[in-house]
């Protein structure tokens, strides 16, 4: 198929970017469309324009490098994926497809359609964690038994890659879904209740700090997930932050 | 007398490790805050590793090329992490995981790391489990455990199908701790480009900041290289496109022999190539082969009807079907461990039954457990003469909840139901057993200089079982390195600060400008992929899955020239004070160009099959093991570890002969 590409160039952080048409031709549907972006930057380099630059690494959906807002939504116009595992099926021949940068005041842009997600970082450096050395002689794996259930909901929450769809798809830019699926994994689990308190507290303040919106209620962030993560584990935030006044 | 020292403690195996670490030097705490170390890589290796001694109060520096060290690539490992627990009471133990690594491994790795390996193993679990991974629990709570080939015991911990995802977030999380009390520096979108030594030691890196181009020097006390296996060495392979081997490349040009680095992993199941464009190949976990049985048609006839689309796979019946695997393997059949059936499926597709377009393809077929499930099922629910589509649907529900997540990605990439109809599958470069040699200490031939993680070659020999690179990874950041490290560091605690304006610092960093001003001057006519994909098909074609001398000699000659060629044809856009992709793309790539010719060269000399690595001239010749690999311990049992001279074909081989003291060599046999 024969697409045309509308996509945002932009030099470095502190240039002024701009959309840049591009076309490209005989992709197949069977590509994936960071494929179909190697396709594009093939052609560019071999006329001697720069390539678009892009994150992405694993290319298998886990890393959460991979960012891109396709046609207006977070890792495309496909559901449960992120942009590596959205394929060109998706799309007909003739399409025009616009790709901007994951956009959002907490997420500043790097280069083209790559975007600085440090925030995210330095919101788990703020308590997405529990406080154990490595020893050797912690206690045995089998003498804290977990029921199933809140080990598989730990689990779903824990499944978040940290790609930030959520906030890019989000009017106000807000991280709770991100947040809320760090502070749930911790609050479903017995290790996690000794620093339950500062933890929610701190991490929500890092991400007030940075500049991230608030959570209205839109739900556009659990329809953009990749992963699927719940919008209770937002309410499950707002839980432990009430919580953790008393 | 080789100049190789393993340094392995003298003692009975089981008393090594233990005596070893009751007599090691130690640094005390005051004097741990003014050593500095560097850690490059934050996957599970470099993350534990840096989170352990920050812990222990060393100041550290991590780098790593992702935005995050989360997104390292131990984050895709999907099936799960081995641990000598023995929950299940099925009889496991610390010498029957260290037994199987070692004959998995092919008889090819050191009898000493490995039984420290599986020592450490339960330690990993309980520590994991304190950090919060959510590993599967059965309804009493307890932690459950899957089978993986190539073994007779379920001592498998597993997340879902993401465990190396959990893992890697746990050791990021305990990175985060120390990050927050300002014990460990981040340093993210960084690559390191060349070690710097003084006198004799590591004593620092250079690095660039990926996003502005600024070339940065870090001096350390010691230095500690994760960076990972280099498959990407084939162009298509199972890693991150960013995976690379320049930070072990670039340690062994600087004086660390490479070790093995003919030893790869080509993993049986993977979902096949469909194009040119294809950029990388994707694994789908081994665990699918407990209930998936793999097959070819039987007639030529059918292949080529299946190709051409007039046929269905399901329109064969079962004796028009070759079940290759069970025909050749009756005892392990579809569960044999992964060389064996990587070479299989290579050996049914070259003789022309392969089933799809480019004739790289066989069948994993789940029709058979899903009847199978589906009668149990019924019969579980008292259900009498139930139809077929009955026990179809509770045959695929069942399915479901053990693949489900399996099933969808492989819908999402191929476009077909494989509830409906068999999944391809092809064998694809996964994992590297090779790596930089390193003693007991995990220290490579360079003071100070250390290598943890599948960037080594220590611990899997020559072939890796299922669910051991987790555990290897972490053994070695959590366990091992933190104690034998020290010992090296108890002697630096009067070196103080080390100076970045040395002559040494100066000349490494002029190295890196030149190289990188080299490239973007160099205004050639081919990109960096189109060289890098020139490696790949080499590498894949004649140092594949199956080599011979010839082939490896024509490997040699024809990377040489492609390299040649790469130095004077490429053509890398953009500046070299930005944020350039293509510079950093080539830089790796350089690399791979020159260890794809040690490879050639590795496995040109090693004239036995071992693990991974099959020549087809040493092959059974008769009996029941006719046409398997031979692998020669007269002459082979030994570590190849080479030293650079200048040039990757000139590089000087020297022998660690192995020695086994606890286990017999036997042929492997899985007939």
């Amino acid at each position: 198929m024969n697409l045309t590409l509308k996509i945002w160039r932009q030099k470095d952080a502190q240039s002024k970017g701009k959309m840049v048409d591009y076309k490209v031709t005989e992709i197949s549907e069977h590509m994936s469309f960071l494929e179909m972006m190697d396709v594009l930057n093939e052609q560019l380099i071999n006329s001697g324009e720069e390539p678009v630059a892009f994150d992405h690494d694993c290319r298998e959906g886990i890393c959460g490098m991979c960012s891109m807002y396709i046609n207006g939504e977070a890792h495309g116009p496909d559901r449960g994926v992120t942009t590596c595992q959205l394929h060109m099926r998706m799309f007909k021949d003739g399409d025009t497809i616009t790709i901007e940068p994951f956009r959002a005041k907490a997420f500043p842009v790097l280069k083209d359609l790559v975007v600085d997600r440090g925030a995210f970082d330095r919101i788990q450096h703020a308590g997405g964690y529990i406080s154990v050395n490595t020893s050797g002689n912690t206690q045995d794996a089998n003498s804290l038994p977990i029921s199933k259930h809140a080990a598989d909901e730990a689990m779903d929450a824990a499944t978040c890659i940290g790609c930030g769809a959520c906030v890019a798809s989000c009017k106000n830019s807000s991280a709770m879904l991100f947040v809320g699926a760090k502070v749930s994994q911790y609050a479903l689990l017995p290790q996690g209740q000794v620093e339950a308190t500062d933890r929610v507290r701190n991490m929500v303040a890092q991400m007030d700090l940075e500049g991230f919106g608030n959570c209205t209620n839109t739900g556009a962030c659990e329809v953009e997930c990749p992963k699927g993560i719940s919008l209770e584990n937002i309410a499950r935030m707002n839980r432990e932050l009430l919580k953790s006044n008393f | 007398m080789s100049v190789l020292d393993s340094k392995v403690p003298k003692g009975p195996l089981k008393d090594k490790w233990i005596d070893y670490k009751n007599h090691i030097d130690l640094v005390n705490p005051a004097n741990k805050r003014n050593i500095d170390v560097i850690v490059v890589g934050t996957g599970l290796a470099g993350g534990s590793a840096a989170a352990t001694l920050a812990e222990l109060g060393y100041n550290v520096k991590t780098f790593c090329y992702q935005d995050s060290p989360r997104r390292a690539h131990s984050i895709a490992a999907q099936g799960g992490i081995n641990a000598a627990k023995n929950y299940q009471g099925d009889g496991d133990s610390t010498y029957r995981l260290f037994y199987d690594t070692v004959k998995g491994g092919d008889y090819r790795s050191r009898e000493a790391n490995v039984y420290r390996l599986a020592e450490v193993s339960a330690n990993i679990i309980d520590q994991c489990v304190a950090q919060g991974v959510p590993f599967a629990r059965d309804y009493g709570g307890l932690l459950d455990n899957r089978s993986f080939g190539g073994v007779l015991v379920s001592r498998t911990f597993y997340a879902k199908g993401q465990t190396g995802q959990q893992l890697l977030l746990g050791a990021y999380s305990a990175m985060n701790r120390q990050i927050a009390r300002g014990k460990i520096t981040p340093f993210n979108r960084h690559e390191m480009l060349d070690v710097v030594k003084v006198n004799g030691k590591a004593r620092g890196i250079i690095a660039r900041n990926l996003v502005t181009g600024e070339i940065e020097r870090h001096s350390a006390h010691a230095v500690v290289i994760a960076s990972g296996g280099y498959g990407n060495v084939y162009f298509l392979s199972t890693n991150a496109m960013g995976s690379n081997a320049t930070a072990a490349w670039k340690i062994h040009k600087k004086g660390a022999f490479f070790a093995n680095p003919c030893y790869t992993q080509i993993h049986p199941t993977c979902i096949p190539r469909s194009g040119d464009y294809q950029s990388k190949l994707t694994l789908m976990s081994e665990s699918l082969r407990n209930d998936g049985r793999i097959w070819v048609p039987k007639n030529m006839d059918d292949v080529m009807a299946i190709r051409e689309g007039k046929k269905k796979p399901t329109d064969l019946s079962e004796d028009e079907r070759d079940y290759y695997l069970e025909r050749r393997y009756p005892a392990f059949g579809n569960l044999v461990p992964r060389d064996v059936a990587s070479r299989a499926a290579k050996e049914r597709c070259d003789a022309g039954y392969g089933v799809n377009a480019t004739g790289e393809a066989v069948y994993l077929d789940f029709a058979s457990a899903i009847e199978r499930y589906g009668k149990e099922q019924a019969k579980i629910h008292n259900i009498k003469n139930a139809s077929a589509a009955k026990i179809y649907e509770l045959g695929a529900a069942i399915v479901k909840a053990k693949y489900g997540n399996l099933f969808q990605m492989y819908e999402k990439i191929v476009d077909q139901d494989p509830y409906k109809t068999p999944m391809m599958i092809y064998p694809a470069v996964h994992y590297t057993m090779g790596g930089v040699w390193v003693d007991y200490n995990l220290m490579t031939t360079v003071d100070g200089l250390y290598c943890i993680g599948e960037a080594n070659f220590s611990d899997h020999g020559a072939n890796r079982l299922g669910a051991s690179a987790l555990m290897q990874g972490l053994a070695d950041g959590y366990f091992v390195l933190p104690y034998t490290i020290g010992d090296y560091l108890s002697h630096e605690i009067r070196t103080g600060k080390i100076p970045t304006d040395s002559p040494e610092f100066d000349a490494a960093e002029k190295e890196v400008t030149d190289k990188i001003n080299f490239f973007v001057n160099n205004k050639g006519s081919h990109s960096v992929d189109y060289y890098h994909k020139k490696l790949g098909n080499i590498m894949w074609e004649k140092c594949g899955m199956s080599r011979n001398a010839t082939g490896l000699k024509e490997a040699m000659v024809e990377i040489k020239a492609l390299r040649e060629d790469f130095y004077k044809n490429v053509s890398v856009p953009g500046k070299a004070d930005e944020f350039n992709n293509e510079l950093e793309k080539a830089g790796r790539v350089a690399d791979f160009l020159e260890l794809g010719e040690l490879f050639a060269k590795d496995a040109l000399a090693r004239e036995e099959s071992c693990g991974g690595h099959f020549r087809e001239e040493s092959v059974e010749l008769d009996g029941e093991q006719k046409g398997e690999a031979k692998r020669n311990d007269k002459e082979f049992a030994f570590v190849s570890a080479w030293e650079y001279k200048g040039e990757p074909g000139e590089a000087v081989l020297h022998k660690e002969e192995l020695e086994f003291n606890e286990i017999e060599l036997k042929q492997r046999s899985y007939k």
